[in-house]
C-alpha cells in the first residue's frame, strides 16, 4: 500500500465498496481473487454494516493494473460477496483516519502543534518526547500533513485506508434479510465451536 | 426431525439431492462416513485407486450424463490427490461435488496428523467451498453447495467436515429452501440486448456462430439448431463445444483453434459478426488476440457476466442461459439463406479440406480414428487423454451429440482418460464408451484398471502408442530446432499389464489389423485394452502456432504428407 503521492495516480484509483458476508474466510476469498487476478489493492477496510451477518468492505483498485469493470465482475462471482458499487463516477465522500507519531521537545512542540490545528488533527497523546497526532480526511490532507510533520521526524505512522460513502439519498447498502432459521445457521456456518471439544486423533 | 449423526447426515443430504454414486478412498478421518455407507444402499461406492481418479470420474460422470458427480477424499494427502481433479472441473465448469473429511475441531489449525488446509488450498479452484464446523450445519450446506454446483455457470464445490463432525449426532433439519443473497445467476437475458443482438445480426452478411461448452450445459443444442436454420448462420464450435451442433448438419464447420480446422478458423476470422455462445474467448481458440479479426462485431452470450467483456470488447452483451436466450433470438431474426457467405467457407473447406485422411501404408492414427469412427457408425461416447490423441480424436470422429466427446480441454489434464471413461461409463451403463488413450497420459492414470474389473464395465481402451509424449515431441521439433529432450517415453508392455489386471488385451502392429481388433473388441462383453502401434513421428495439423493468429494456421508441409 502506497501513499497517495500526487493527483494523476489519484485518477486511476477507483473506490469499490462491496458487501459481504460476515464469514470466516471472506476476506481471504477476495484478497486471493486480487492476487490471481493481478488487480493491485492500494487498500481495504472492512468493518460492520449496518445489516446483521453482513460486512463492508472498501477496497482502492488502481485502475491501471485492471479494468474495474472486471474486478467487479469478478468480485461478485464469489458466491459471498452480496454487491458490488464502483463508487468512482459517484459523487462521494472519501475519509482515511491516520495516526501519526512525531518527535518533539518543549522547545518545537508548540510549532507542531499549531500545525496540527490547522489540518484540524488531534492531539490524542502527549509524551515527552513526543505527540500523537489523530487526523481524519481524505488521503491528500493526511498526506499534507505527514508532509509537515517531516521536519520534526515521524516515528511511526498507522492510516486506515479509505472509507467511502455515496451522499444524498441514494446507498449501496443490502437489506435483505434471510428467514430466521437459515439465518442462524448462517451466523455459525464455518465457526469454531465455543467449550470444550473431545480429543480426538485417531 | 430425527436425530442423526453428521455421517447420516452428510449421506442423507447427498441422497434427497438425487447422488446415486460417490467415487472415493477412505481414510482415517472419514472412517465414520465409511462406517455409516452401508446404512445407504441406494448409494453405489465406487473405489478408486488414487484419489485423483475419483475426481476424473465424478467429472466423468457429470459430463455424460449432465448430473452432478461426487467424490470422496480422506485428509491430508487424500484431499490433495483430489486437487488435479477439481481444477479439471473448474477449469471446463462442471457440477462436482468433492466431499473431503479432516482432522478434528480441537486439531484443526495445529498440523495435526494428515491435516491440510484444503479449503484454503481449493478456494481458487471451486466455485465455491465450506469447511463445515456443526453437525447441525450439514444439511443446510450440502444444499447450497449442490445449487451452486449445478445451477449457473456449473462448477466444482468443496465441503470439507471434520472428523469428529461425522460423530456428532444432532437434529437434521433438511432445509426447504436455499437462499443465498451473493449468488442470484441471471438465465433470462436482456429483452434490449436480445433485440440489439437481432438487429445486428440481420444486417451481417457473414455471421459465424462459435458455439461452446455452455450450450452443452445449457441443454441448449436443439434451441442452436432452429436458430442457425432461421438466421441462415454458419457453426462452428470450440473443442470443448464439440457435440453442441450436430457436425453432419449442413451449416457445421467444425471446430477453431490451435488445430481446429483451417476453414473453421478461416471463417472465424472471415466474419463481420460473430456470436459466441457459452463460450469464453479462450486463447488456445481465438489465437493472438490482438490479430483476431479485427473488424468483427462481437455478440456475446454468457451466463457468467465476468466472461463478457474479458479478453474482447463486445459490442452487444447478453447475459443469460443459452436455452433462454436463444428462442427469444430465433424470434426476432430475419430468416436469411445467406448463400454467398455459405458457399464461400464450403470452397475454402473444399481446398483446405483438413479432416482428410491420406492414404500410407504406416499405421496413422488419423485413420485409427477414423476407422474407429466408421466401425462404430458414430455412435460411440469418446474420452480423451490429452496430446497429440486428443486433437486427432476430435479431428477424425464426427460427432453428432452433445455430451459425447469428454475431454480435459482448459487445464488439459493427462492422465484424464480411463477414470473419466469410468465415470462416464457409470453414468451412462448402456453406452459404448471409448478411452483414447496416450502412451503418456495412460501411465498417469492406469492402474484404475483395478476399477474396471471390480465394477465390471465393459470400457474400450484405445492407446495410441507412439512411444513419445508426442505433443511435446511436435513443438520441439517445430519450435525448438527438433531438440529431442525428454520426450522419448519408455512403456511397460500394455497387454500384459491388462492381462495382470485380468483385462484382455490386443497388440495392433500393422494397418490392416486395425478394423478387425476393433470389431473384436466391439464383439467383447467387458474391458479390453487395444494397443495400437501407431507411426510414431506423425504431427497434428493444421496448426497455429502458440502466439500466431487464427489467420496464421499452417497445414501439413509437403514432406509430412509423402510419408
Ligand atoms: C499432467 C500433465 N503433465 C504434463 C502435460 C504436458 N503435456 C501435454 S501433451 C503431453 C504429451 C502427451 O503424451 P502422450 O500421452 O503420449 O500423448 P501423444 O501426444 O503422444 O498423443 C504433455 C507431457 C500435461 N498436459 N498434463
Ligand atoms: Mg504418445
Amino acid at each position: 500500500m502506497s501513499a497517495y503521492t500526487n493527483g494523476a495516480r489519484i485518477q486511476s484509483h477507483h473506490t469499490v465498496v462491496a458487501i459481504v458476508e460476515n464469514k470466516p474466510g471472506v476476506l481471504m476469498r477476495v484478497a486471493s481473487l486480487f492476487r490471481r487476478r493481478g488487480f493491485n489493492i492500494e487498500s481495504l477496510t472492512v468493518g460492520h454494516s449496518e445489516e446483521e451477518g453482513l460486512s463492508r468492505l472498501t477496497l482502492v483498485v488502481d485502475g491501471e493494473s485492471a479494468p474495474v469493470e472486471q474486478v467487479e465482475k469478478q468480485l461478485y462471482k464469489l458466491i459471498d460477496v452480496v454487491k458490488v458499487s464502483d463508487l468512482s463516477h459517484e459523487d462521494m465522500l472519501a475519509r482515511e483516519l491516520a495516526m501519526i507519531k512525531v518527535r518533539c521537545n518543549n522547545v518545537n512542540r508548540h510549532e507542531l502543534l499549531d500545525i496540527a490545528n490547522v489540518f484540524r488533527a488531534d492531539v490524542v497523546d502527549i509524551a515527552t518526547n513526543s505527540v500523537i497526532l489523530q487526523v481524519v480526511g481524505d488521503e491528500s490532507k493526511i498526506d499534507g500533513l505527514t508532509k509537515m510533520c517531516e521536519p520534526y521526524g515521524i516515528k511511526e505512522i498507522a492510516r486506515t485506508g479509505r472509507v467511502a460513502m455515496v451522499r444524498g439519498a441514494k446507498t449501496t447498502t443490502v437489506h435483505e434479510a434471510e428467514p430466521e432459521k437459515i439465518a442462524r445457521i448462517h451466523a455459525s456456518q464455518g465457526r469454531r465451536v465455543e467449550g470444550a471439544l473431545p480429543f480426538s486423533s485417531d | 426431525m430425527a436425530r442423526m449423526t453428521g455421517a447420516q447426515m452428510t449421506l442423507d443430504s447427498l441422497q434427497r439431492e438425487g447422488v446415486d454414486t460417490i467415487f472415493g478412498y477412505p481414510g482415517g478421518v472419514v472412517l465414520p462416513l465409511y462406517d455409516t455407507l452401508p446404512q445407504f444402499p441406494g448409494i453405489r461406492h465406487v473405489l478408486c485407486r488414487h484419489e485423483q481418479g475419483a475426481a476424473h470420474m465424478a467429472d466423468g460422470y457429470a459430463r455424460a450424463s449432465g448430473r452432478m458427480g461426487v467424490c470422496l477424499g480422506t485428509s491430508g494427502p487424500g484431499a490433495t490427490n483430489l486437487v488435479t481433479g477439481i481444477c479439471t472441473s473448474w477449469m471446463d465448469s462442471t457440477p462436482v461435488f468433492a466431499l473431503t473429511g479432516n482432522v478434528a475441531r480441537t486439531l484443526l489449525g495445529k498440523d495435526g496428523f494428515q491435516e491440510a488446509d484444503i479449503t484454503g488450498i481449493t478456494q481458487p479452484i471451486t466455485k465455491h467451498n465450506y469447511l463445515v464446523m456443526n453437525a447441525r450445519e450439514i444439511p443446510l450446506t450440502i444444499r447450497e453447495a449442490v445449487h451452486i454446483a449445478t445451477t449457473g455457470r456449473p462448477g466444482p464445490v468443496l465441503v470439507d467436515i471434520p472428523k469428529d463432525v461425522f460423530q456428532e449426532t444432532d437434529e437434521f433439519d433438511w432445509p426447504e429452501q436455499v437462499r443465498l443473497r451473493g449468488y442470484k445467476p441471471t438465465v433470462e437475458g436482456h429483452a434490449g440486448m436480445i433485440k440489439r443482438a437481432a438487429e445486428l445480426i440481420d444486417q451481417a452478411k457473414r455471421p459465424i456462430v462459435i458455439a461452446g461448452h455452455g450450450v452443452i450445459w445449457a441443454d441448449a443444442h436443439r434451441e442452436l439448431i432452429e436458430f442457425a436454420e432461421k438466421a441462415g448462420v454458419p457453426v462452428i464450435t470450440t473443442f470443448l463445444g464439440i457435440g453442441a451442433f450436430p457436425e453432419s448438419h449442413p451449416l457445421s464447420y467444425g471446430w477453431l483453434g490451435m488445430h481446429g480446422m483451417y476453414y473453421a478458423n478461416m471463417a472465424a476470422d472471415g466474419a463481420d459478426v460473430v456470436i459466441g455462445i457459452g463460450m469464453r474467448f479462450d486463447d488456445r481458440a481465438m489465437g493472438r488476440f490482438k490479430d483476431f479479426n479485427p473488424t468483427a462485431k462481437i455478440v456475446h452470450i454468457d451466463i457468467d457476466p465476468a466472461e463478457i467483456g474479458k479478453n474482447f470488447p463486445t459490442a452487444v452483451p447478453i447475459v443469460g442461459s443459452a436455452k433462454n436466450v436463444l428462442p427469444k433470438l430465433t424470434e426476432q431474426v430475419k430468416q436469411q439463406p445467406r448463400k454467398e457467405w455459405v458457399r464461400w467457407i464450403d470452397q475454402v473447406r473444399e481446398e483446405h479440406p483438413s479432416r482428410d485422411v491420406r492414404e500410407s501404408r504406416h499405421m496413422l492414427p488419423q485413420y485409427v480414428m477414423r476407422t474407429l469412427y466408421d466401425e462404430t457408425s458414430g455412435d460411440a461416447t469418446i474420452v480423451t487423454g490429452v496430446g497429440q490423441h486428443q486433437m486427432w480424436a476430435g479431428q477424425h470422429y464426427f460427432y453428432k451429440r452433445p455430451r459425447q466427446l469428454i475431454t480435459s480441454g482448459g487445464l488439459g489434464t493427462m492422465g484424464f482418460e480411463l477414470p473419466a471413461a469410468i465415470g462416464a461409463q457409470i453414468a451412462v451403463p448402456g453406452q459404448e464408451t471409448w478411452a483414447i488413450c496416450g502412451d503418456g497420459s495412460f501411465q498417469m492414470t492406469l492402474q484404475e484398471m483395478a476399477v474396471l474389473v471390480d465394477e465390471q464395465l465393459p470400457i474400450k481402451m484405445a492407446i495410441f502408442n507412439n512411444g513419445y509424449l508426442g505433443m511435446i515431441r511436435q513443438w520441439q521439433q517445430l519450435f525448438y530446432d527438433q531438440n529431442y529432450s525428454s520426450c522419448g517415453i519408455s512403456q511397460p508392455d500394455f497387454c500384459k499389464l491388462a492381462d495382470a489386471y485380468g483385462i484382455r488385451a490386443i497388440r495392433v502392429e500393422t494397418k490392416a489389423e486395425v478394423p478387425l481388433a476393433i470389431r473384436e473388441a466391439r464383439a467383447h462383453k467387458g474391458p479390453i485394452l487395444l494397443d495400437f502401434q501407431i507411426d510414431q513421428e506423425e504431427n497434428v495439423w493444421p496448426m497455429v502456432p502458440a502466439g500466431a493468429a487464427l489467420s496464421e494456421t499452417i497445414e501439413a508441409p509437403e514432406a509430412e504428407l509423402a510419408r
